[in-house]
């Protein structure tokens, strides 16, 4: 079956160390959220698992025959289109006629409107532009996505609704998903596995499991184990919550 | 050819916008008319009179060969300094320490007036076409440059980064990344390389050639006859109005409308 693996997993920039012997896997089917304060080094090693970065020491072992890649800052080609962005990624692979059609069919699957179609990235609000983000990643249908932080600045509504679609298209296409968040909330949510990142150098301190079915999980689940976790000592310390 | 036809379909309304430049226009002739009333025919021949010669010239062969030959002139080393100016700017925006040895050599050479180059053109290769070249191309050189130098220099690593997590050929990120931010820089650079090219040269004339629009604006100068020399004169400015406003205008609204 498709996997990540990840062993052993040291890297530097310079003489820094970022990351620290991390080892994780992520399945088929399967959500696992990085968690952990800023600067500790999730981007990079979202980059490693990506390919963007070579990897020095340890191993990266991908099985997955496709991955897609949605950011926080939405990164769209200012010259392009709404629907140009979306296709950037297939245009090559289906031609444009078969790309441009279904690049409007997943920009209308994600809230975007017939009449946003031809604006640049500079008309549209930042709403758009993460909808955009994200129809771009799935238009690919990858085996494997790969979540740097995309919904840190949205408002709650819209939150829910791209989060929503990814766990639907986790769900009902089996595709692989490494999310990196400091919501504890926003991971509690969406994923099977939550990997706790401390800062200098990132290391996995702890890896918690939630059992509970995503599709069972409701406000209240989410509530009472973020309350768990906030009194979880390593959180405190890693994300430094003065204890009151 | 999608742009093109755009570009072709926008034109008549692009010229109904112009009135208001129109209007302008007018009243500037209407100030000359005044002004000729005022001071005469010597100092400052009536609008009519310069139209009419404008008209003559343009049926005088010798004008047109004249004509020819500063555009032709103007144009060469337009494109002299565009070829070394892109070249040498990408190439250097690659190096850290290209662009910042470029540094103070650029800020001197926009910094030298173009009186200054022409001087010492004319030590180096006399009278005629080398030194008007010669000219045009290091006064023009060095906007191209530095066009090309930050448009290579800001080349953004986030984009970059966002294309190659697609697995994008280096063809595709070539032409979806790497030349529509290396034109938005460099258009707009020719675009001032070239005014500054018909400028140089005509000055470059003036001074240093027995031929070319400079040369008999100097000759009109000397002999007095000044409905000629603002004949001259507002075929140039014809020209450059023609080139910026009817011909890259539109280019670059079209080009240029992602942007805010
Ligand atoms: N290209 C780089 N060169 C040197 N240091 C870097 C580079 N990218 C990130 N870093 C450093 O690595 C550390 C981890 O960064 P990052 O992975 O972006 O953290 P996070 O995504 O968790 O906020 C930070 O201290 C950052 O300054
Ligand atoms: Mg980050």
């Amino acid at each position: 079956m498709a996997r990540l693996e990840v062993s052993e997993l040291n890297f530097y920039f310079g003489f820094t160390q970022i990351l620290n012997e991390i080892s994780f896997e992520l399945n088929k089917n399967e959500i696992v959220s990085i968690v952990g304060p800023s600067g500790g080094g999730k981007t990079t090693l979202l980059k490693l698992c990506g390919g963007l970065l070579d990897v020095t020491e340890g191993t990266i072992a991908n099985s997955f025959k496709s991955s897609a890649f949605a950011f926080q800052d939405a990164r769209l080609l200012p010259w392009k289109t709404t629907i140009e962005n979306i296709m950037l990624p297939i245009v090559s692979k289906y031609g444009y006629k078969e790309a441009y059609s279904m690049a409007c069919d997943m920009a209308l699957k994600f809230g975007l409107e017939e009449k946003d179609f031809e604006k640049y990235p500079k008309d549209l609000s930042g709403g758009m532009r993460q909808r955009v983000n994200f129809a771009r990643a799935l238009v690919t249908k990858p085996e494997l996505l790969f979540l740097d932080e995309p919904f840190s600045a949205l408002d709650i509504g819209l939150k829910r609704e791209l989060q929503d679609f990814v766990l639907q298209n986790s769900i009902s296409e089996g595709m692989a998903v490494l999310f990196i968040t400091h919501d504890i909330m926003e991971a509690i949510r969406l994923s099977d596995r939550i990997l706790l990142l401390k800062s200098d150098p990132g290391e996995v301190i702890k890896t918690y499991e939630i059992a509970q079915p995503k599709s069972l999980r409701d406000d209240e689940f989410v509530f009472e184990q973020t309350r768990k976790f906030l009194n979880d000592k390593d959180i405190l310390e890693i994300f430094e919550i003065k204890a009151r | 050819m999608r742009m093109l036809l755009k570009i072709i379909k926008d034109f008549p309304w692009f010229l109904w916008s112009g009135w208001g430049s129109i209007a302008s226009i007018l009243l500037f002739l209407a100030l000359w008319d005044v002004g000729n009333h005022i001071y005469g025919d010597l100092v400052l021949p009536a609008p009519k009179a310069v139209f009419s010669e404008i008209y003559r010239l343009f049926s005088t062969p010798e004008f047109l060969v004249d004509l020819e030959l500063t555009v032709e002139r103007g144009l060469l080393g337009f494109a002299v300094s565009l070829a070394i100016g892109t070249i040498l700017g990408l190439v250097g925006g690659r190096f850290i320490t290209a662009s910042v040895m470029s540094r103070p050599i650029v800020t001197i050479l926009v910094g030298i007036p173009p009186i200054a180059w022409i001087v010492l053109a004319m030590i180096w290769f006399g009278f005629g076409d080398m030194t008007v070249m010669f000219t045009v191309v290091v006064a023009s050189f060095p906007i191209v440059f530095v066009g090309a130098l930050q448009g290579s220099r800001t080349i953004e690593g986030e984009l970059s980064d966002m294309m190659d997590s697609f697995h994008l050929s280096f063809w595709q990120k070539t032409r979806d990344l790497y030349f529509p931010h290396l034109f938005s820089y460099l258009f707009p650079s020719w675009v001032s390389a070239l005014g500054m090219s018909w400028k140089i040269v005509i000055m470059a004339e003036l001074l240093s050639s027995n031929d070319g629009i400079g040369a008999s604006l100097a000759v009109a100068r000397s002999q007095l006859e000044t409905s000629t020399a603002l004949a001259l004169v507002s075929v140039m400015i014809g020209v450059l109005l023609f080139v910026e406003y009817i011909v890259l205008e539109p280019i670059k609204k079209e080009v240029e409308s992602w942007r805010d």
